[in-house]
């Protein structure tokens, strides 16, 4: 995966602070464009299972996915449509996975976020927090037992998921193999309905880095130019052979756990917090206070972004969703190991 | 289609035992396949809490890593190497530590070839069972509850043959596999010379043939039910016992066809009695074979208790030659 949702055909040659900040915002814009398609169309009752959002951590997230190269390893969390994007993931996967369509990547066999193509390096989080973490430690040890240098791996993950066993074991393990991993952390203040007061008990999370041998970074959420400066410059880091890296970004969650949660739970102080402040409506003032686009530009890029997003769905919505009798239903790879079928001849032709 | 012979235990004179066998397989793996790896508590120059990966650090370097006490993170990195297009064999220092592994062999590696469709090659060597002293924490026998899980195959070699030759298909298959080796068999099982040809994986096994009762069973249970059918020779009965060597997939039509023969059945496990391996068996030749039985089909499994430390307790909660004769008695004689 590498060239990202905008720019089909175009290469990626970032030579500015503007430039980089100028697609960081279109790809923000049209996350946050999707989701709130994804989101309409689940209140229509069109959409089966839950929508989940990343309205306020575009910024952390867009700024994951643009410093991975083609070769790279993204193991996204439920909040980070923007970090796909950049990426690579091209929105009609998101379209298809949501509203079920077959020829999306998981095929109907699983749903919304849970998505991926590992082959391509984008891994498909199963529901589990923190279990995605030494799954992109085995990637990068692997890649270092067959001599590939020069490649990183992101994973990300809400504070709620840091509270995890499987959290912690992965962070020790990549801080023991000195693996080129990248830990993305928004602390958006809530799990689920969660307050931080009862899901940590240290000052800040970035402590916890030197704990595990990781360089701890802590950056705000909510400013893009940040986010671009510390989340680049910890992948950039890693890639270098400066060992793991955590990121801990701080945000506010703005909206629901999932749309359907009315997240009544979030207090004011909150919300009115600089923390609380939406990153793309921080990025859209910057871009206007440099003078780097104006307000027909910005439209110009809102107008792509909506018809993009139009003609993904519109797309998805058409296709096949899938059908029970002539689904595989089958587990495994080898099939003759299903049972009730022939039995296996294969393995080692001699041994 | 052959069958392998069943070899006696220690003739005093056989020098490769079903441990020596595990750790020749990894050998073979290790340097035959450049994508093969170990990872693992102790695997690494300590050779393994059990040796059986003794010498492979030295032998394979870079290849045998030892890991910290992180039984889910050790899953979770074998899973990522796969995608990268590894072998990795993962060893649980005891099978009753994959529990804190449980979520990612049931969600992560069982699921992903069904959710993504990128196969997950790995193999995960549980060493399970009881063995007098281990107590309820390094004695469980964990086949049955992967075994409910799509996505995983279970493998019960119950001699030194097929704890060889299945340990080398595990390793080939594109799927994760849950190897469950015994301890009691680790030394307990000798041979001579390592098997050059194997049956196929989802195949069973007749241990040993007879006419008046079939006893399905797995892994340890095999000998302790070999030593009950020579016991109950003197009875007259000629006792068949069919060794399923993996329980998924699990081979119903040869316990079907000796249940057809002998008219009786006999399931035994060395797991606890709820659900498992044997009360499939039992459904499963209900159904598929209600008319072939002459007496309502019997199971015998451990008790319902943790696995007790005490050697006078240990030996009474599992099966035993002495108990799954006297089970057998009663299927004989209804």
């Amino acid at each position: 995966m590498v060239q990202t949702a905008l720019d089909p055909g175009a290469a990626i040659n970032i030579t500015s602070v503007r430039d980089a900040f100028l697609k960081a915002y279109r790809l923000m814009f049209l996350a946050r464009t999707l989701d709130e398609k994804l989101a309409s169309i689940y209140r229509a009752g069109k959409i089966h299972g839950g929508v989940f959002l990343g309205r306020g951590q575009e910024a952390l997230s867009v700024s994951a996915g643009l410093a991975l190269r083609e070769g790279d390893v993204f193991a996204p969390a439920i909040r980070d449509l923007a970090g796909r994007l950049a990426f690579g993931e091209k929105p009609i996967d998101a379209a298809r996975t949501y509203l079920g369509s077959v020829l999306g990547p998981m095929r109907g066999r699983d749903g919304n976020i849970h998505r991926g193509r590992p082959r391509e390096g984008l891994l498909a989080m199963i529901s589990h927090l923190g279990a995605m973490i030494s799954v992109v430690n085995g990637m990068l040890l692997a890649r270092r037992m067959r001599g590939v240098t020069g490649t990183v791996g992101v994973a990300c993950l809400g504070e709620g998921g840091t509270s995890t066993g499987a959290c912690h074991e992965a962070l020790n393990q990549a801080g023991i193999e000195k693996l080129p991993l990248v830990m993305v952390i928004a602390n958006n203040q809530y799990a689920y309905s969660t307050p931080n007061t009862r899901s940590f008990g240290c000052a800040s999370l970035v402590d916890r880095a030197v704990g595990y041998g990781l360089t701890g970074h802590a950056v705000d959420g909510t400013d893009l130019t940040e986010c671009l400066r510390v989340i680049g410059g910890a992948i950039e880091a890693a890639r270098a052979g400066r060992g793991p890296q955590m990121v801990v970004a701080s945000l506010l969650r703005l909206c629901g756990h999932g749309e359907h949660d009315i997240a009544d739970y979030i207090e004011m102080k909150a919300k009115t917090a600089p923390s609380g402040r939406d990153c793309l409506k921080v990025a859209e003032q910057h871009m206007v206070q440099q003078g780097w686009a104006d307000a027909t530009a910005i439209a110009g890029y809102q107008q792509e972004a909506v018809r993009k997003v139009e003609e993904v769905i519109t797309t998805a919505q058409r296709e096949p969703t899938p059908d029970p009798y002539t689904e595989k239903w089958s587990a495994l790879a080898t099939e003759q190991l299903l049972e009730g079928r022939d039995v296996y001849h294969g393995g080692p032709a001699d041994i | 289609m052959f069958t392998t012979a069943a070899r006696p235990t220690s003739d005093g004179q056989s020098s490769i035992t079903y441990l020596e066998a595990i750790r020749a397989a990894q050998a073979k793996a290790l340097a035959d396949d450049p994508r093969v790896f170990i990872y693992g508590q102790d695997v690494g120059n300590f050779g393994g809490a059990f040796k059986a990966t003794k010498n492979l650090a030295k032998e394979f370097p870079g290849r045998v890593l030892d890991a910290p006490i992180s039984e889910d993170a050790i899953t979770g990195l074998a899973i990522g190497a796969s995608i990268e297009g590894m072998r990795p064999i993962i060893e649980m220092q005891f099978a009753d530590f994959s529990t804190v592994a449980f979520n990612q062999i049931v969600n992560q590696a069982a699921t992903q070839f069904w959710r993504t469709g990128v196969p997950c090659p790995i193999t995960i060597r549980l060493p399970c069972g009881g063995t007098s002293g281990s107590g309820p924490f390094h004695s469980q026998m964990m086949e049955a509850i992967y075994s409910h899980y799509p996505g995983l195959v279970v493998m019960t070699p119950a001699t030194v043959d097929d704890a060889y030759s299945m340990l080398l298909a595990a390793i080939a298959i594109d799927d994760p596999v849950i190897f469950c080796e015994h301890k009691f068999l680790y030394y307990h099982l000798k041979t001579d010379a390592l098997p050059t040809e194997a049956l196929p994986i989802g195949k069973a096994r007749i241990a040993r043939e007879g006419r008046d009762l079939t006893i399905a069973t797995y892994s340890a249970m095999v000998h302790e039910s070999l030593a009950a059918a020579e016991e109950l020779k003197s009875d007259g009965y000629e006792v068949e016992v069919v060794d399923l060597r993996s329980v998924k997939p699990l081979d119903t039509d040869t316990v079907v066809a000796s249940v057809a023969r002998t008219g009786r059945l006999l399931a035994v496990g060395e797991a606890w009695p709820w659900g498992g391996v044997t009360a499939e068996i039992i459904a499963r030749v209900s159904a598929e074979g209600f008319g072939l039985l002459d007496a309502p089909p019997a199971r015998l499994n451990a008790k319902d208790t943790p696995v007790p430390y005490h050697p006078n307790l240990w030996t009474a909660h599992r099966p035993t030659a002495r108990s799954i004769a006297e089970e057998a008695r009663k299927v004989l004689g209804s």
